[in-house]
Formats: structure tokens, C-alpha cells, sequence
């Protein structure tokens, strides 16, 4: 029998609070299967399952917060009996450091579980929620799984909740103030950014490259096609950063402080998506080395609307192998950006600017971009970074191959 | 379809796109980018549905007429 724990999603989390069960004793469940909703300092995350089987057991209750490394869950193999007592895992938990949460947990799940399992669970599946929703509801105790949602797929909004909540809108009586999402998350940049400029020895190479051409293809392509079929600058950068990360393996991969650098052996770039009112989560396009351009821009069309709506997965939130970064298609120049650890390259883009360049001895305004990677020199140096940058700018340049 | 509908459709798209959006604080000149902070992804998002929704294929250059919810729906209803 398997222990399903409490993951970490993030160098720096110790905890996460169980929000959601997605399955109910009994379900059948396959290695990548999403079973559970957490919410961490990086918003409301969906962790998944690493093993096949049968749901044995829930052990957490709703609403808690526990430690990373907490049982949640136990898991019977295909064909596995299930235990003669009801509830063993206790013994062959892998023990987290601080043992005092996961014992009244399991307690009471085991008292409760017979009878009543967690009304999300009996509800037939997932409860999409954004994360102001989920935020105000907890302020204004409303329960999340009585609301319908106005929002896609039946999804809660900050409107549903707000009209749910007993008495005025929003910041009255919200008694002993707990700190905001917001706050939460800046907390959580403020640990893996100080961490990264502490510990890894950052350089930088940066490129200016004439984009007037893939600017051109994308303008031609997108003319001729209905909108959810246009592709958008931001996905030939990323196209091309995965392409150049394939080929310059020091940039893409993993430093562990036991065993150093461990390339990864496929590629899959944190996207950088601005939140609203600030804060940032850079959650992985997995395996994008096997997409096309106009599968990299339907990925990243997936991850932003998820980002939005709460819904990132755990794999997403650990499993990037390098970042990029870009500012947009109307901001500031250029950026040097910081490593986020353990991956050990960025890649900062700064906004189309239109510029006198030289083409063929002749000066003519061309758009023009900046590119800046930001390096681990742990790992890499300046000749793989310049290889990075050369074959990055070769394929935004030649946008009909990618 | 009268110029209401169009603007509660162009609302609720919205705020399919934006879901951490709060409906009774967008204004009819909030610039959807420059205060409303919808990225270039978000914007897209928000074009195909309204694509879908009014059957109206926005081109790329016209984005700027869907910037703001009054602009939009002068736009839109000239175009449905």
C-alpha cells in the first residue's frame, strides 16, 4: 500500500493547506492523474498522483495546513487487498520534520471517513475557483462548494462569492487580518530570489536581434486565420529558446547542492505570467522540445488561462527546466533577470523597440529586441551562453522553421 | 442584438479571461492592457471568444477598438 503525501511544489515551501479532494475512496487513479487541490504562497495548486492504483483511504481533512511530506492519502496497487485494520499508514509514512500535524489529521479522517467523505469529493469533481474567490470566501467563511459559478466551465468568481457573502462587499469585519494572497506570494518570490542571488553566481550575455522579419511572418500568418489560431510573438520566443536550450544543455537543467548539475533531458520553459496587481508565477510548458510553434502558442495560451484561474498543476510548478521571461510587446527594453532556483538559466526578452539598424551598410528602422540570459557560472560560461543566444536568435529570425 | 447585449457579453468574456477581475469595478474607459493589466495572451483569449460568442472576427489591427468596454461596443455593434 502506497502513502500518498503532501508534495513539495517549490524549494521553499514547508507547507501547503489541503483545499479540494478531486477523489473519493475507491477511484481508480493513474501516475500523472490530478487528485487534489492545495493552495501554497504561489495560489491554488492541482498535485498530482505518482503511482497507479486504487484510493485506499483519504487521511487529511479538508482545509488544514500541513507539512510537506504529510500523509494525505493512502493507495492499494492493482489487485492489492486492502489492509485488515482500516488505517495503518502511520508506520511506513516517510516522516516529515515536524511530526505533530499529520497525527491528529490522520486522527480524525479516520473517525470521519466511514461516514461522511468530504462534501467536494461527493460533488462530481473538480470546483474551479479563482484565486480571489477562493481567498474571499475564506475571509467571509462561504462555502466554496454551495456557490454555482458564473465563470467558464462553471468556475467561481470573486462576483459569485462577493454576492454570496453575508452583509456589505469586501474589507469590512475581516477580523485578525491574515496576510493576503498577495502578501503570501511576495513572500514566497522574497525566499526564491534572495536564495538564487545568494547562491548562485549569476552572469550575463545579451544580444540585440532584428525582428522586423518575424514580426512580418506573424503579421501575413495571422491575417489569414480566425483568432484562436493566431500565433503571437511572445510563442516564437519561447519556441525559440526551447530550440536553443535543446542544443545548449549547460543552460537547461537542474543544480542540486549534493550533486551539482543535472541536465535535463527534455526541455520544459517556465513561462513568466505577470498577475494582476503584482506577483508572478513561471509555471513549465512540459515538453515543449516536441512541439510545433503553433503548439507552443496553444500550451502557453493553456498556461495563462490557467494561471488565471488557479488551476496550475504541481509538475508545472517544479518541473521547468530553464525560464523566460518577456516583457511584453510594449514594455521597457531589456531585462537581466534573476536565476529561479534550481534551474540555472533565464531568459530575459525586453519589447520590440523600432530603431536605426544597418542592414547591408544602409541605416534603416528596424524593430529590434534585446535578449539577456542570465547564467549560473556554476555551470556554464560565456561560450555556451553565447552558442544559447546565437542559435535563439537564429530561429526567431527564420520563424518559418520553427 | 442591441448595444446591452453586446456589452454584457464583452463583460462576462472578460471576465472569462480575467476571472480575478471584480465585474462592478471596471469602467466603461478602463483600458483593458494599461488598467485592467490583461496581458497580450489574455487579449487573444478574449478576441477568439468574442469570436465565437458574436461571430465577429477581429482582426489584429482593430485591436485597439476592443481596448475599452465603451470602444468595444461601439465597435462591435457597427460590425454585428
Amino acid at each position: 500500500m502506497g502513502v500518498f503525501v503532501m508534495p513539495s511544489l517549490g524549494a521553499d515551501m514547508e507547507a501547503g493547506k489541503l483545499v479540494e479532494w478531486l477523489v473519493k475512496p475507491g477511484d481508480t487513479v493513474h501516475r500523472g492523474d490530478v487528485v487534489a487541490v492545495v493552495e501554497t504562497q504561489k495560489g491554488a495548486i492541482e498535485i498530482e498522483i505518482f503511482q497507479d492504483g486504487v484510493v485506499h483511504d483519504l487521511l487529511a481533512d479538508l482545509g488544514r495546513e500541513l507539512p510537506v511530506g504529510a500523509p494525505l492519502a493512502t493507495v492499494l496497487a492493482d489487485g492489492e487487498a486492502p489492509p485488515e485494520t482500516a488505517d495503518t499508514p502511520e508506520p511506513e509514512a516517510p516522516a516529515p520534520a515536524t511530526e505533530p500535524e499529520p497525527e491528529p489529521a490522520h486522527a480524525e479522517a479516520a473517525a470521519a471517513a466511514p461516514a461522511s467523505p468530504p462534501p467536494s469529493a461527493a460533488t462530481d469533481g473538480a470546483l474551479r475557483v479563482s484565486p480571489a474567490a477562493r481567498q474571499l470566501a475564506a475571509e467571509k467563511g462561504v462555502e466554496l462548494s454551495e456557490l454555482k459559478g458564473s465563470g467558464p466551465g462553471g468556475a467561481i468568481l470573486l462576483s459569485d462569492v462577493e454576492n454570496a457573502a453575508p452583509g456589505a462587499p469586501a474589507n469590512t469585519g475581516a477580523p485578525a487580518k491574515k496576510a493576503s494572497p498577495m502578501e503570501e506570494m511576495r513572500k514566497a518570490i522574497a525566499a526564491a530570489m534572495t536564495r538564487s542571488k545568494r547562491t548562485i553566481p549569476h552572469f550575463y550575455l545579451t544580444e540585440t536581434i532584428d525582428v522586423d522579419h518575424a514580426i512580418d511572418f506573424l503579421e501575413t500568418r495571422n491575417a489569414d486565420v480566425p483568432p484562436g489560431e493566431r500565433v503571437l510573438l511572445g510563442a516564437i520566443l519561447v519556441r525559440a529558446a526551447t530550440v536553443a536550450a535543446a542544443k545548449v544543455k549547460e543552460l537547461n537543467g537542474h543544480y542540486l547542492d549534493d550533486k551539482g548539475f543535472a541536465p535535463a533531458d527534455m526541455v520544459n520553459p517556465g513561462v513568466a505570467i505577470a498577475l494582476r496587481g503584482g506577483g508572478l508565477v513561471a509555471p513549465a510548458l512540459m515538453d515543449a522540445g516536441a512541439m510545433s510553434l503553433a503548439e507552443t502558442m496553444a500550451g502557453m495560451r493553456d498556461l495563462v488561462t490557467r494561471a488565471r484561474a488557479g488551476r496550475l498543476r504541481g509538475s508545472e510548478m517544479t518541473q521547468g527546466t530553464i525560464t523566460v521571461s518577456s516583457l511584453g510587446e510594449t514594455g521597457a527594453e531589456a531585462m537581466a533577470g534573476v536565476i529561479f532556483p534550481p534551474q540555472v538559466a533565464l531568459v530575459g526578452i525586453g519589447a520590440p523597440k523600432l530603431r536605426p539598424w544597418v542592414v547591408d551598410g544602409a541605416v534603416v528602422p528596424r524593430r529590434v529586441l534585446s535578449v539577456t540570459v542570465s547564467a549560473d557560472h556554476r555551470v556554464s560560461d560565456g561560450r555556451q551562453v553565447a552558442r544559447f543566444i546565437a542559435e535563439f536568435a537564429r530561429c526567431v529570425q527564420t520563424p518559418e522553421e520553427l | 442584438m442591441t448595444s446591452n447585449d453586446i456589452r454584457a457579453i464583452y463583460l462576462e468574456e472578460l471576465l472569462r479571461v480575467a476571472p480575478d477581475l471584480d465585474a462592478e469595478t471596471i469602467g466603461d474607459d478602463d483600458h483593458i492592457q494599461d488598467d485592467l493589466e490583461l496581458d497580450s495572451m489574455d487579449v487573444l483569449n478574449l478576441v477568439a471568444a468574442l469570436h465565437e460568442r458574436l461571430g465577429i472576427d477581429i482582426p489584429e489591427k482593430d485591436y485597439p477598438e476592443i481596448a475599452t468596454l465603451s470602444r468595444a461596443v461601439s465597435y462591435l455593434s457597427k460590425a454585428a
